[in-house]
């Protein structure tokens, strides 16, 4: 019997099976539904930008490892797709073909990259990419268009910018019967994908719920004339918010890691997303939210370390 | 605590009863098989042995006597492979074929046995812990005289996929598991005696209770027994359910401290093969040279559970499985497969903590380690309470500050991280260097 033949390697010896490049393609996958959404609704030209942004996620995340002596393929491995789409989710639906390109890039490579690839970057890549085009390009990305059956082509405004509220009905709003960026649209859509990656155990239900609980609650107490006035309902269902809650403060690399960390996490994205759409310049908020608690994870994460067996006695 | 579910693969062996096989031509004894310091050679190169004959002793408190596992000469006494260290200095005797046993049955009373002979009895028999850890049980059940321990946890719950040597020797021998069980228990003093068995081995639950009735009808020495202070626990089939701190906190609701030792809150574990092993020294002087092992996994025709000389090498048992060598052979554990050792070589020894030799095909192949992710997962898997990807960045970045401060002195190595890590990060590894700065 010949020796030395087999491998060795530390053990475990069984692995569970959930390799990164998965649980990627799961997440684009659970992404499905929103987009089909947004192109119904929107029309052939959404299809174009998400096309746009994921192809130049992936080539200038290519190029960059290219540079950085790496194995190019890796712009395979599912996180730049992912990267582009929730870029492209975050425009809207009918811009210049160079926007979302651009976005890509800066994504990838200003947001991601810079920082040493995967799992280093501290801020959603998507969302330094969206700002980026937001601050450069601002007439550019808040010109939205109305659904394709609308009468007028292009509306001005999302619900969030206050003069256009009362014209939308909540069904309206869950649908995505109304102007905004392309994947955040349409609610139903977004909780479907939301619900798998729930279930698959991808996410897990603490940051979604208490970043959309404190929307609702301080919405509640601050959006009207007078404390516990608001509408909470609007609040949940316009702007970026389930987008946000259930995809992009859940991007494993730029939240806390403990369920107490997340939880702190959620409640700080919903409180500043309520401050920026009541008292801040922009009518939303979720993206500045999201990077700005970002940037404090280090520190959510240095006080939630989890509780260690043998430390307090049973 | 935080456990996996990963699958049991237990089917193969689980229905197999233990087999005796014929002798192994040659033995391999490491005299480094426990917790503790290397035994000390009584024997040299050229001396004949018999079986059962000690052939190195204990040195110190903290260490194990070796006995021969076969009759026949010693021919060398040299580094040698081991399964878990790589090599040490181990004693290779040559089997003459006639397995003649040097000890006999003790004809004495073991209702008039006192504490302190039970104890020596052990001692001299070289008994380890079985489970995996082989810490010398003499120390366990000398507990010094300020502990007061008050439970005897006997545990049954081998939480390894693959394994079912356990689960056999509980079905096979639960009178005798009751006698061992109950000689501990009247060592220890104890008031309360829980046998915890996973539910993925409800035969096993039902033996052990039906021989606790019996055994109690007939009256026994220990209180504990007695009294009817001892009972079968049903436990979740999840890992690491068997690991003593998290066995302890699931039966009792105490937690370990930091670096303490189950006796400073209270209580002994011992694995059901231990138990069984105290019992044949104390009724027969028969000392620990063989043990029952779990031989699994892929390219064997006869996975089975055998009865083992310490000491043979894993090729003769894996040829007896009807392993078949094409060359697709991935890789052979020894031990469970979170917790097992990889080996080089086929030639590596049976030792007392070896639980099981098992052969992985590729579909279990070793696939490249990818940046971490901060998924979390491996924080949700560790049954420790420790958050292992910290540890492993603080390591791999030469940090060993950072990887200290995140505890890894508690982690107790049972491969959750690394199994649950879909970076494949090498998690234990990382944690042990760690351990070690």
């Amino acid at each position: 019997m010949p020796d030395s033949i087999f491998t060795v390697s530390p053990a475990p010896h069984i692995k569970s099976g959930l390799s990164s490049r998965k649980i990627m393609y799961l997440v684009a996958l659970s992404l499905l539904p929103a987009g089909i959404a947004g192109v119904y609704i929107f029309g052939l030209s959404s299809l174009k930008v998400i096309a746009l942004s994921i192809l130049a996620c992936i080539a200038s995340e290519a190029v960059f490892l290219k540079l950085r002596n790496k194995d190019p393929m890796v712009a395979l491995d599912g996180s730049a797709i992912l990267t582009g789409l929730l870029l492209a989710y975050n425009l809207p639906p009918e811009i210049p073909f160079w926007i979302p390109v651009i976005g890509g890039v800066v994504s990838i490579i200003i947001g991601k990259q810079i920082f040493g690839g995967l799992g280093h970057n501290i801020f959603n890549p998507a969302l330094v990419g969206r700002v980026f085009l937001q601050i450069s390009w601002p007439v550019y990305m808040t010109t939205w268009k109305n659904p394709r059956w609308a009468v007028d082509a292009v509306s001005t405004a999302t619900p969030l910018a206050r003069e256009g509220a009362a014209s939308f009905s909540y069904m309206d709003l869950f649908l995505g019967n109304h102007g905004g960026c392309m994947g955040e649209v349409c609610i139903l859509a977004l909780l479907l994908g939301a619900a798998v990656l729930l279930f698959t155990k991808i996410i897990s239900f603490h940051i979604p719920a208490s970043f959309i609980g404190a929307v609702m609650l301080f919405g509640w107490i601050f959006g009207g004339e007078g404390f516990f006035k608001g509408d909470f309902i609007f609040h949940l269902l316009t702007g970026g918010l389930v987008l946000g809650a259930f995809f992009m403060a859940t991007d494993y690399v730029t939240r806390p890691l403990t369920k107490k960390g997340k939880v702190i996490f959620g409640i700080g994205c919903g409180l500043l997303t309520i401050l920026i759409r009541l008292r801040g310049g922009y009518p939303e908020g979720v993206s500045y939210a999201i990077l700005f608690m970002n940037a404090v994870v280090p520190m959510i994460d240095r006080y939630t370390k989890t509780r260690k067996y043998g430390f307090v006695q049973g | 605590m935080n456990f996996i579910h990963p699958p049991e693969f237990k089917d193969q062996t689980r229905h197999k009863r233990i087999e005796r096989l014929g002798l192994p031509k040659k033995v391999i004894l490491p005299l480094s098989q426990h917790t503790g310091v290397p035994s000390q050679t009584l024997v040299k190169s050229g001396d004949t042995v018999k079986t059962g004959q000690l052939i190195a002793s204990a040195k110190g408190f903290i260490s194990a006597n070796l006995h021969a596992s076969v009759s026949g000469k010693i021919v060398a006494i040299e580094k040698s492979i081991h399964p878990v260290l790589g090599s040490f200095e181990a004693i290779i005797i040559e089997s003459d074929g006639h397995d003649n046993k040097v000890f006999q049955e003790p004809k004495r009373d073991i209702n008039t046995l006192s504490n302190e002979e039970i104890v020596d009895i052990v001692k001299e028999a070289g008994i380890v812990g079985l489970g995996g850890a082989a810490f010398p049980t003499h120390v366990k059940l000398s507990p010094p005289a300020a502990k007061k321990i008050d439970t005897l946890i006997i545990n049954g719950a081998e939480c390894e996929p693959f394994l079912s040597c356990d689960h056999r020797v509980m079905l096979e021998k639960p009178k005798e598991l009751i006698a061992g069980i109950d000689l501990v228990a009247k060592v220890l003093g104890v008031k309360e005696v829980i046998i915890g068995i996973e539910e993925n081995k409800l035969d096993a639950i039902e033996a052990l209770g039906s021989a606790l009735f019996r055994v109690k009808g007939e009256g026994c020495p220990s209180t504990s027994l007695g009294t009817g202070r001892v009972k079968v626990v049903k436990l979740k089939t999840r890992y690491p359910q068997g690991g003593e701190k998290q066995l302890i906190k699931t039966l009792l609701g105490r937690e370990v401290p930091s670096e303490g030792l189950p006796l400073d809150i209270g209580c002994v574990v011992c694995n059901v093969q231990t138990v069984f092993s105290i019992y044949e020294a104390v009724y027969f002087g028969k000392p620990l040279y063989e043990r029952v092992v779990t031989v699994a996994g892929s390219f064997l025709t006869k996975p089975k559970n055998v009865m083992a000389r310490i000491g043979t090498p894993a090729k003769d048992l894996l040829e007896s499985c009807g392993f078949i060598e094409n060359g697709n052979a991935y890789k052979v554990v020894m031990g469970g497969p979170m917790t097992g050792v990889a080996q080089y070589s086929l030639d590596a020894p049976v030792i007392k903590g070896t639980s099981g030799i098992l052969v992985l095909d590729k579909t279990l192949k070793v696939e490249e380690e990818n940046e971490c992710i901060r998924c979390s997962r491996c924080i949700e898997a560790c049954p420790a309470g420790l958050m292992p990807c910290m540890i492993g960045i603080g390591v791999k970045n030469n940090r060993f500050d950072i990887a200290k401060s995140y505890e890894p002195l508690d982690c107790i190595e049972c491969g959750s991280c690394g199994y649950v890590c879909p970076s494949n990060i090498q998690l234990v590894q990382l944690i042990k260097l760690a351990k070690l700065k």
